[in-house]
This record gives C-alpha cells, structure tokens and sequence, in this order.
C-alpha cells in the first residue's frame, strides 16, 4: 500500500517535472528579441518591432491597498499619455498593460511573471507596500525584468533591477531627525504600525536619536489593520515626549490622530511628525491634524519651476484625486526616468538599460526639482523637505535640507550606523 | 490606581464598541443562524451615513445625533436587501450564506472604494465631545464616554424590545419554536425580516459611533468582524447578557494587555484568552436552554 502510493506520488513529480520543462519550452515567448542568446538564458521577450512598445502597471486597485495604489495608478496613466503625446519613447508609443495587485502579495509576484514572460513588457512601475516590492523582487531578478518602485520605504536593499523613485531612509527619516534637532526636541515618543518599514525605521531612529542626544520616552506599535490607538496614547500622554515621530500607515492613522486629539494632546503641547501623512491623506483626519508635520521630499506647495504645470495636469486629469502628493510625484518621476534611461542607451533592452544607468548622467526635471539617478545603487537624489499642515490640508514648508540629498540605501556615509546592525537589518528584512 | 485607571476606563470604551458591532449579531447570528460576513460592511455603511449627514448639516453638534437613526435606517434596509435577495434561499445552510455573505461583503467594499474618495473621507465629532473629564486624577476623553452611553442605550433598548413588546414576544416563539409559532398565528417570514432589518441597523448605530473613533473608508468594517463573532459566541449565542459582559472582557482584557505589551500583542493574548474560555466552555457564557432571552 505505502509502496504503491510512494510510486504514485513518483509517477506525479514525474509528470509533473516532464509538463513544466515543456511548458518552458513552448513559451520562450517567440524569443523575438535581436539578441537569440539573451532569450536562451531565460530573459527578453521585449517586442521592438512595432510602433508601440508594452509597459507593465502593477498597482492594487483592489483590498486595503487600493486606498492608496489607485492614485499612483492614475498618475502613471497620465504620465504615459503626456509621453505618448509628446512622441512616445524611441519614437514608440508606450502601450500600458495594468494589471491588480489586489493587496495580495502572492498576486503581485504572479502578475509579474504574467507580465514579463506573456505580455512581454520592457518594464513594470508600481507597487506600494515593502511586501509588495519584496514579492515582486525575486521575479524580476529571476527573469531579468525592470521593476520601478515610487514609495518611500525603509532603505537597505539595492536591486539590479528594481529603480526605486521614492526616498530611502537618508532622505526623509534622517532630514527628519535633523529638523527635531534644529527644533531643540530633547525627547521623543515612537508611534508605528507594526511591520517592516516601522520597524527598521526606528531602528535606525534610535541609533541617530543617540548620536543627537535624543532620548527615545516610548515605542508603540499598532497593528496595520487595527485603527484604535486609545491605549498607546494614554502611554504617550503619561511620557509627555517634546515630539511623537509617527511611521503609522493607512487608515491606521486616522484612529490615532483622532485618539490623539481626543486625549487633549495638541501640536502646541506634544507635536506629531509623520512619514505616511500627505496631501492625499490629511483630509480624512479633518481639522485635528491641523499645525503637525510631515517630512517628505515632495509637496504640493513646492515653489519650483515644474510644479505648477504637474498640479495643473493632474488636476485636469480623469480620476485624478485634486491634489499631488510625494508618492505620485515618485510614480511619476519613475515612468520618465524610464524614458530617459531608455533613449541614453537606444535600447529597450534591460541589460542596455543598466548600462545606461551606471554610465551615470541621467536626470529628470521633475516637480521636486531635478533629480539625478544614481548608477550604482538605482535610487535617485532627492530635496528634504519638511511641511507643517495648515487648514486647507496643505504644507507650509518650515524646513529643508542644504540642497539635494544623494541616496544612501545602507546609510554607508552614517559613521553611527554600525556594520553589524546593518548586517542584521538587512538579513531580517529578507 | 494610576495604574490600572486609564486601561480599566479606556477598555471599557473599547468593551462598548465591540458591543455595538456585536449587537446586532445577537440577532442575526444568535438569534436567526445567519452567519452575515458583511455586518462588518454594515458598519462601514452606517459610517459613511455620519458623513453624508455631515455633508448635508455641516454642524456636527446636529448631525452625528440625527446620523444615529439614520445610519439605523439605511443599514437596516441593507439587510433587509440582503435578507431578501440571498439570505432567505439558505437559511438551511449556514456555510452557503458564510461564502455569500464574503462576497456581499467585497461588492460593498469596492462600491465605498467607487463612491467615496479612496483615502476615506473625515467625520468630524461634535464639539460638545471635545475635551476630557476628570476621573481620579485621569483624563478621561469624553468621546469614549459617549460610546459607552451608546451602547447601553441600544442593549437596553433591544433588551426591551425582546423583552416586552408583541413583536418581541414573536421573534422569541419564533427562534423557540418556528413550527409551532406558525400555528398560533405568528407570520415567521416577516419576523425573519425584521429581526434581521433591526440586526443590521444596529450595525449602522456601530458604524456612527466608528466613526469618531477611526478612518471611515471602504476597508474599515475589515478590522470588526472578526472580533463581533468572537465576542458573540463567547458570550453565548443569542445571549444579549452574555455578549455584553463577553464584550467588556475582550475590550478590558485587550487593552491591559496592550498597556502591559504591545498592540499587537495584545489582540493575540485576548484572542488566546476567549479561545481557551471555549475549550473548556464551548457553548460560551450563557445557554439558551438555562435562561430566557436578554
């Protein structure tokens, strides 16, 4: 009996094994790459022949996610119209693929598998969450794909082929740190929801809190889905910190302001500086949120050449949501970015592409000023600004860095971030 | 005290909202069998009744009292649809309504996600709200005040109701004995629907009061469900008593454990808690059988 239903069990790994290895052969995608050899070792499938050329959107426009994607989704869609009237890339028009992320990180890598071996995209731009990125990287590494990411997120990680357009952590956790310095805060309260991004963030929090004399009162964390923040209030109103610094994400944030203002805790007594609270997100807290902060690197009331004419645009544009934020403004910057790489190397080509990345030179006058990408570890230089929310949920700008902050994934140039905490982060982020 | 003060009044609170989610399932669930996956998009819809409210009377002092019965109104016709159009062909098969009512529940999330700007959208809470008292040297926000007076305005309604009124009486001979209250006269199929109409709208008295606690947004009745369900079968199906002590211990319970550990610790620790309670008392605080209802 065990014999025979061992053998069955053989007889389907067998099988299984034969379908697979002809299912591999059977797609090679038509190999329609210049290059037969590139397609041999499991990679490009990019159609260049015709007039169009494909690009992958990958956003969750569906589950708890889609709060937020949706909009990234649509600044994409209107990046990709803007370049497609102003002549395509490579004389080619972008012909977008989007596909839902469904908030389901097993679909996210599932969809861009789907993407770069069926639909043979040159390149896929979305995502939102740190799982959602670190789902999707395996699979572009594996099939030598592009993945552009437009969140800030908690740094330590440097792709070949992942760009990642948001701010890692030296461009918005640490200009933060620097403004609560300049500010005099001598202590500090950490509130977050509990997952990666928080958790790494107040690591590094901690360590650069030591070096400026900040002493950390409290660190609480919530869980994503849960938005009563009663209880760990209460905490924070016993430590009575100078300044909370908030890593709390989604709706999550709503519970804990509204717990904050509801505990008689104000901007003028205990202020709040956030990573995750932009002009998208400030509405939905109403006047409580009023006069804390934010540090981004982007926002809508930046006084810089191409600002005005971004608003305008997306104003105008269907579905748009009224108001520009810094994660569309990343999401943005990341579809021209492509264009530029793409039109220094003459080449849809990943590997071309890379090429032109790290010969270096490539910048975009973007909203937030012009950025530059860098070569080596894929992110780009970045303003640090930080906003003070005003009645209108908008930011007057009260702080911003001394020019523009070169990206730092693994805080190298930090002589107070220590090797073998980096080590150790890097290994528990996966 | 200081100690144990701030957790005590802030689970009681956090107690009373898990009450009101869980209200209405006394009735839908305790009462009727039905295992209704979108009592959480009930609350979510009732939720977005304070705002629409909002939109209209801009004077939150107003609108939140006029969005309780309102939001009732609206989420009870929700149910009432639902009751109608799927529940009522599989009220023999618990699992069957289980898997419909998750798909109800997804339907009425991405109409919230159409409808309403997707970042959610701000209900702001009366003024006379603002502010906090004084308990022995805490203070208390008046806000969490105002949930636990809530919620034992509706237990003591729907306590009443069951309890003394003719439809009340029938809902009773109706869970008691469906065939026999058929023969003495008593419609059974309107007292489904209403039950499950006043079930529901409890659900959108929840949803107000959600509100003013967290974001109002098209995922927001994702986080009471689970809880709801878990607060009703600890307390003893249909057992209106039940749930509510059951409720105020998983609220106190949480929130000590959240005051000792951390948030997230602290939901595993009560859910660890009312699952050990079930083991060793499976048919949860009170029975049908030993006791009336309510």
């Amino acid at each position: 009996m065990l014999n025979t239903s061992r053998r069955r069990v053989k007889t389907l790994l067998a099988t299984g094994a034969i379908a697979a290895t002809a299912a591999l052969v059977l797609s090679g995608c038509g190999s329609r790459a210049d290059d037969a050899t590139a397609a041999a070792a499991g990679s490009s499938c990019i159609d260049t022949s015709g007039d169009t050329i494909k690009l992958g959107f990958l956003n969750s426009l569906t589950g708890g996610m889609a709060i937020s994607e949706k909009t990234v989704s649509n600044v994409l869609h209107m990046a990709a119209d803007e370049i497609n009237a102003d002549g395509g890339i490579l004389g080619k028009q972008i012909e977008y693929i989007q596909e839902d992320g469904a908030t389901d990180w097993p679909t996210f890598a599932e969809k861009t598998e789907k993407l770069l071996t069926q639909d043979c995209v040159a390149a896929i731009f979305g995502g939102w969450t740190s799982s959602s990125r670190k789902a999707v990287k395996p699979v572009v590494e594996e099939l030598n794909g592009l993945f552009f990411y437009p969140v800030q997120y908690e740094g330590l990680e440097a792709s070949p082929n992942i760009y990642y357009t948001g701010a890692t952590t030296n461009q918005q956790i640490i200009p933060a740190m620097d403004f609560l310095a300049a500010e005099g805060v001598k202590t500090l309260f950490l509130a977050g929801s509990d997952y990666v991004f928080p958790r790494t963030a107040n690591a590094i929090i901690k360590l650069y809190a030591a070096e400026l004399g900040i002493e950390i009162v409290g660190e609480e964390y919530v869980p994503l889905d849960k938005d009563d923040w009663t209880t760990q209030v209460a905490k924070i109103a016993a430590a009575k910190p100078d300044f909370v610094f908030n890593t709390i994400n989604g709706s999550s944030n709503v519970g804990f302001i509204k717990a904050y203002y509801d505990a008689g805790l104000t901007p003028e007594t205990t202020p709040i500086i956030s990573v995750s609270i932009a002009e998208e997100e400030a509405p939905a807290m109403g006047h409580e949120v009023t006069g804390n902060y934010a540090s981004w690197n982007y926002f809508q009331s930046l006084d810089t050449p191409d600002n005005p004419k971004f608003i305008e645009d997306w104003k105008a544009y269907p579905g748009s949501s009224g108001v520009t934020s810094d994660p569309m403004e990343a999401a943005y910057i990341s579809l021209y970015l492509y264009k530029a790489l793409v039109e220094k190397a003459g080449s849809f080509e990943v590997d071309a592409v890379n090429a032109a990345a790290a010969e270096g030179g490539i910048t975009f006058d973007a909203p937030e000023g012009t950025v530059t990408l860098n070569g080596d570890n894929h992110h780009i230089s970045k303003p640090g600004h930080i906003g003070r929310i005003n009645a209108d949920n908008q930011f007057d700008i009260v702080w911003e860095s001394d020019g523009f902050i070169e990206p730092d994934p693994f805080l190298d140039g930090y002589d107070w971030f220590p090797a073998d905490v980096r080590d150790a982060l890097v290994a528990s982020a996966g | 005290m200081d100690e144990l003060l701030p957790p005590l009044l802030n689970g009681t609170a956090l107690g009373a909202l898990l009450l009101l989610a869980a209200l209405g399932l006394t009735l839908t669930f305790g009462q009727m069998g039905v295992i209704n996956m979108a009592h959480g998009e009930f609350i979510m819809a009732g939720a977005f009744v304070a705002y629409v409210t909002q939109q209209v009377i801009p004077s939150s002092d107003l609108s939140i009292p006029l969005a309780l019965p309102l939001a009732f109104v609206v989420a009870g016709f929700l149910g009432l649809l639902l009751e109608v159009t799927i529940i009522q062909w599989m009220y023999r098969r618990p699992l069957d309504t289980l898997l419909a009512t998750v798909g109800v529940a997804l339907i009425l999330q991405q109409a919230a996600l159409q409808i309403f700007p997707a970042q959610g959208v701000p209900v702001e809470k009366p003024s006379w709200l603002d502010g906090q008292i004084d308990v022995l040297g805490y203070e208390w926000p008046l806000r969490q005040v105002f949930t636990i007076v809530l919620a034992a305005a509706c237990v003591a309604a729907l306590a009443a109701w069951l309890k003394y009124s003719s439809f009340g009486r029938r809902i009773r001979a109706t869970v008691q004995n469906r065939d026999l209250a058929e023969t003495s006269g008593v419609a059974t199929r309107s007292v489904d629907r209403i039950t499950f109409f006043v079930g529901s709208g409890l659900a959108g008295v929840a949803g107000v009061a959600a509100s003013l606690i967290g974001g109002t947004n098209s995922q927001m009745g994702v986080q009471y469900i689970i809880p709801a369900f878990l607060v009703v079968v600890a307390g003893g199906i249909g057992q209106i008593a039940g749930t509510v002590i059951a409720a105020l211990a998983v609220g106190i319970a949480m929130t000590f454990f959240a005051y000792w550990t951390s948030g997230s610790l602290a939901q595993v620790l009560a859910f660890v808690l009312v699952v050990i309670f079930l083991q060793i008392r499976p048919q949860g605080l009170f029975t049908v059988r030993t006791r009336g209802l309510a």
